[in-house]
């Protein structure tokens, strides 16, 4: 009995805790709204952007990488917000553990918190439960850094600040050609990540076209990745002077630790997602040496916005060097705040109208930002922005001739 | 005025009815709350979640708790419920536009195909005990994780494909991906419903609180209680397992299935180990055979962390730490024995200091 | 000739699996509980090390000491805190427990040490073995970590057959009741068996680390799981079948990638994993052990 009424009880908590989220969090969303437009005085009232990405867990990296960036911007608009008519913005992120079930409840906590412009998320399963949701709630979506196809596809709503998976194995293939045309090719990638696999696809694809010589393909899974020495023998085994790696450089490292204790040094071509191997703490850069990539951000640039925003984030991360991650999700900031001002709407306009008036701007507008001069958007989302091809040269990346 | 005393003499039908009681009423509340609009986004999007892992939380502890079989693999049949359900949902699209009824039907698919796949899986499988046992459930749901992993689902005018890599899927034009690999299934159409996840709970209430209730269900008790004394007395032990794992397996289906089809896009890697764990953990916290134990615990313990969000960068930790503590003040014999005499202990203190405050008058 | 190779390689991830599998299965031997914790206290124990030698400048010999004395003291902390309490009860509470410590010291490893991947420097400073002109490369950390997996299995057993406390050990185990009976002090050895089990792990985590170089909040977890795996297919319990069960296991996963598929080589080991079960349900060298009323 008494194990049942502690149950009964517990219950009724829970109904309260429900209810107290309901009911402290439905007026908020309201009171965004009505305080902006008591707000008065001039002041411009501030438009919210929301973040959502795995904050903790094992791709937090990640996530952390693009919530620091976007905070970086948030802070440089909002103090030079006076230049550009006084709009400021505030802005949250939340965890989504990189899962798209936890990806939308935590896409739902923003809405609650009155969110107006969805800046996520950080990777491909949250954001593609997430888009069909915006979709749903006319609510602007630009990804830092999901990079399948299927998000900017969802609806035109949404929109993508990074290159799509196929266009970027593509043109790996492309450059390939170009550089390396004999080259015996291994491929290793994760076959159980939609980044790693969408990449891969897009580079058979193009590989099968051009006629490059691939001798080795083979890949790992998201639980096998421990022990990447078997896959880097295969492609030593099978002769292949040139391994492409489409993954992150995470696991890159565990590759390029292997193969150079193993002697077998061919030519290692990453893509975005290797930018940040020369900043993994611990690692020896001189594994790196050599390594080619395709990256749209580059740390040692020594244009001054580079150097500002690697300063600031060092300032704010201890010391870490910020990779693409940071930079995407800082030029996503700027991109949405541009396209705000251009537009001219503020906290006070509605979500949908918001979304509204981006889609008109994005489809338009010419963007200059940390990951690239130039960028545009095409009606589906897609930016089209070129890739750099770089090459490790004494732990710095060197344009490719 | 008897039949009342009857009823609430009667042990099992009370508590039956305590358990629906409270299900209804939280479905009540909640839906009518809704109706008011006084909910935010966020508790909404919570109500189906919540109903299915209420739905997996019964469902496992009728194996683990009552029947005394430890699985570490239920996300495994959740899965396969899933994506079943995704797949005839789509398939059936133009078939029947009715929403309701197609999910009924994908849930149904999900939830018998899971459960066949808990009887091919069971029969070889339940030889095992204990934490072996446990293992090869973990093993199946890493199995089941991986093969989803690769497969491709894809539907077009010629009929439905499935292979297990992107070459060999050459659909027609117009046709549609319904599962593409590790990318998972996409543009789902969402069906499922709050009011249709509070009909799988009854339903499943239904389902495993007459089973415990039943002659078998007692014969499944003494089986995990004494296994051989059982067997000695005539119980088809091996038989009884097996339904069990088959009615476990088949209820996890249809929990798997309203959750796929509560989102827009599902990815194989859902459905991992640390799901099935999660699972494990309502069970225990809830109280092992407690039937209305899992429903509260799984209910806490989905909100626990996203009411914590304010908390940022300590939420998970402070999590875990509720956890252990829980666990503790729960199942610790002498934590439990110290709370207790917790009320006895302050009664005598007060007790005390007022017999000295009244010495001093 | 390149079967050497994928050989060398299976048992240098074996090797490594077969090391924490031998914490997992002493610590289950004993305690009769699943330590879900024990890949985590592998992290904890690589983090230290990296620490140590990184932070503070120290040689690797002595990150490792260290390393070890940290995580013994962690493991008795933890039992002591989160399971001593819990004694006596079914053992799926304390496994419930032993997730949540789980879950904690990811969480606590990532606020302290953030969740950027770190690489850790191998400790083993042994040229790379290469024979056949090149065709064949045993790495120093193979040697090693082989060596140190078949002198730690050696001394387990040695420890446990011989010792006093290694004897006070498996009387806990076979009977805790009676053991308590004549006298043997329970608690104590079953914390003495955590401080081992934690030791050990802190030299699998500096191993591990060393074959397989990234270090995060989550390294421990699916070698975790892996060796989890390799000790219930040698036989739980057994020390001789979790060091045979995560050479098996390694070589299974390797030659499943290499000639197989690498996309289903997850479900292939597992797959052969349920199949030997349903053949030997004790596992490879486990007791069978019959119940009797």
């Amino acid at each position: 009995m008494k194990k049942i009424l502690a149950m009964v009880m517990a219950l009724l908590m829970v109904m309260g805790m429900l209810a107290g989220c309901a009911s402290g969090d439905a007026p908020e969303t309201t009171a965004g709204t009505d305080s902006a437009n008591t707000g008065g005085d001039g002041a411009v009232t501030p438009i919210k952007i929301g973040l959502t990405g795995p904050l903790t867990g094992s791709n937090a990296a990640y996530g952390l990488a693009v919530k620091a960036g976007m905070e970086i911007a948030v802070e440089e608009i909002n103090a030079n917000a006076a230049q550009n008519g006084g709009l400021t913005l505030e802005f949250r992120a939340e965890d989504d553990e990189a899962d798209g079930e936890k990806g939308v409840s935590a896409y739902n906590s923003l809405k609650d918190w009155g969110m107006q412009i969805f800046a996520g998320a950080v990777t491909t399963s949250p954001s593609l439960t997430i888009a069909a949701e915006t979709l749903n709630d006319q609510m602007f979506m630009l990804t830092p850094s999901a990079s399948a196809v299927e998000i900017p596809a969802t609806g035109s709503n949404v929109f993508q600040m990074c290159f799509t998976d196929p266009n970027q194995g593509a043109s790996a293939a492309e450059v390939i050609s170009k550089q390396w045309p004999d080259a015996a090719i291994g491929v290793i990638y994760d076959s159980s990540n939609p980044y790693s696999a969408g990449i891969y696809n897009g580079f058979a694809e193009k590989a099968e076209e051009l006629g490059l010589n691939i001798v080795c393909e083979t890949s790992f899974t998201e639980d096998s990745k421990s022990d990447l020495s078997t896959q880097v023998t295969q492609c030593q085994d099978a002769g292949a002077d040139l391994v492409f790696l489409p993954f992150y450089y995470t696991e890159a490292s565990q590759v390029l630790t292997y193969a150079n204790t193993i002697g077998y040094a061919p030519t290692f071509f990453g893509c975005d997602g290797m930018d940040g191997i020369l900043t993994v703490e611990g690692f020896d850069t001189q594994l790196a040496e050599g390594l080619a990539l395709m990256t749209p951000f580059d740390a040692n640039a020594s244009d001054e916005a580079t150097a500002s925003f690697v300063a600031k984030f060092q300032e704010k991360m201890d010391g870490l060097v910020p990779n693409q991650f940071a930079a995407d999700g800082y030029d996503v900031i700027y991109a949405i705040y541009d396209a705000c001002v251009a537009a001219g709407v503020d906290g006070n306009t509605s979500t949908a109208d918001i979304c509204a008036a981006l889609m008109e701007q994005f489809a338009s507008m010419t963007f200059d930002g940390l990951t690239g001069k130039g960028m545009t958007w095409d009606e589906t989302g897609m930016i089209s922005k070129s890739p750099a091809a770089v090459v490790i040269k004494d732990g710095v990346y060197v344009p490719m001739s | 005025m008897t039949a009342m005393k009857k009823f609430w003499n009667n042990k099992t039908l009370r508590s039956n009815t305590i358990t629906y009681a409270v299900v209804i009423l939280g479905f009540v509340i909640m839906q009518t709350l809704s109706s008011m609009g006084m909910l935010g986004s966020a508790v909404k999007g919570y109500l189906v979640p919540i109903c299915v892992y209420i739905v997996l939380a019964v469902s496992l502890n009728l194996l683990v708790g009552v029947c005394g079989e430890l699985s570490l693999g239920h996300a495994g049949f959740m899965g396969i419920g899933a994506f079943t359900g995704i797949v005839i949902a789509a398939v059936t699209a133009q078939l029947i536009p009715e929403g309701t009824v197609r999910l009924i039907v994908a849930m149904a698919a999900g939830g018998i195909l899971a459960g066949a796949v808990g009887f091919l899986v069971g029969i070889p499988v339940l030889r095992l005990r204990g934490d072996y046992l446990a293992i090869v459930t973990l093993a199946f749901g890493e199995i089941m994780k991986n093969l989803i992993n690769n497969m491709y689902v894809g539907i077009d005018e010629a009929g439905f494909h499935m292979v297990i890599s992107t070459e060999q899927m050459k659909l027609l034009p117009g046709g549609t991906m319904i599962i593409s690999g590790p990318l998972g299934a996409t543009s789902i159409q969402k069906l499922a419903t709050f009011p249709m996840g509070f009909a799988l709970i009854l339903v499943t209430l239904f389902v495993v609180l007459n089973l415990i209730h039943s002659k078998e269900g007692r014969a499944i008790k003494a089986v995990r209680d004494n296994r051989i004394a059982a067997e000695s007395v005539g119980i088809p032990v091996t038989a009884f397992r097996l339904k069990a794992f088959v009615v476990s397996a088949f209820l996890a289906g249809m929990a798997g299935a309203l959750f796929g089809l509560n989102f827009s896009s599902l990815t194989a890697s859902k459905f991992n180990f640390n799901t099935s764990i999660n699972i494990l953990v309502f069970v225990v916290l809830g109280g092992m055979g407690n039937i209305l134990g899992s429903v509260i615990s799984a209910t806490v313990l989905y909100v626990l962390p996203e009411a914590m969000r304010s908390l940022q960068d300590y939420r998970m930790i402070l999590y875990a730490v509720v956890l252990i503590v829980v666990m503790l003040c729960t199942w610790s014999p002498k934590i439990k024995n110290a709370i207790r005499a917790m009320p006895v202990l302050l009664r005598e203190r007060f007790r005390g200091r007022r017999k000295e405050a009244g010495s001093h008058e | 000739m390149k079967i050497l190779q994928y050989l060398v390689n299976g048992i240098s991830i074996g090797s490594v699996y077969a090391i924490i599998a031998l914490g997992y299965t002493m610590v289950y031997g004993i305690a009769k509980m699943l330590n879900f914790a024990h890949g985590d206290i592998i992290m904890v124990g690589a983090y230290i090390s990296f620490s140590v030698t990184n932070y503070l400048g120290l040689p690797a010999i002595l990150s490792v000491i260290i390393s070890m004395a940290v995580c013994t003291a962690l493991g008795v902390v933890i039992e002591g805190l989160a399971y001593r309490p819990l004694r006596g009860t079914p053992s799926l509470a304390v496994l419930i427990t032993a997730i949540g410590v789980s879950y904690f010291l990811q969480n606590a490893a990532q606020l302290i040490w953030s969740s950027s991947p770190k690489n850790f420097t191998s400790i083993v400073n042994l040229a790379p073995l290469t024979l056949f002109g090149g065709q064949l490369v045993i790495t120093g950390e193979v040697l090693t970590t082989v060596l140190v997996s078949i002198l730690v299995m050696v001394g387990l057993m040695l420890f446990t057959g011989k010792t006093r406390t290694g004897k006070a050990m498996r009387a806990v185990s076979e009977d805790r009741d009676a053991a308590q009976l004549m006298g043997i002090p329970v608690n104590r050895t079953i914390s003495i068996t955590f401080a081992i089990g934690s030791a050990l792990a802190a030299v699998a985590g500096v191993l591990l680390c060393s074959t397989v170089p990234t270090l995060q909040p989550t390294t421990g977890a699916m070698p975790g799981i892996r060796a989890f795996t390799a000790a219930v297919f040698g036989g739980i319990g057994s020390i001789p079948g979790a060091m045979l069960g995560g050479i098996l296991l390694g070589l299974i996963e390797t030659f499943s990638k290499a000639y197989i598929s690498p996309q289903f080589s997850d479900a292939i080991v597992f797959s052969v994993l349920i199949i030997i079960l349903l053949v030997k349900p004790a596992g490879l060298l486990g007791k069978q052990i019959q119940e009797k009323v």
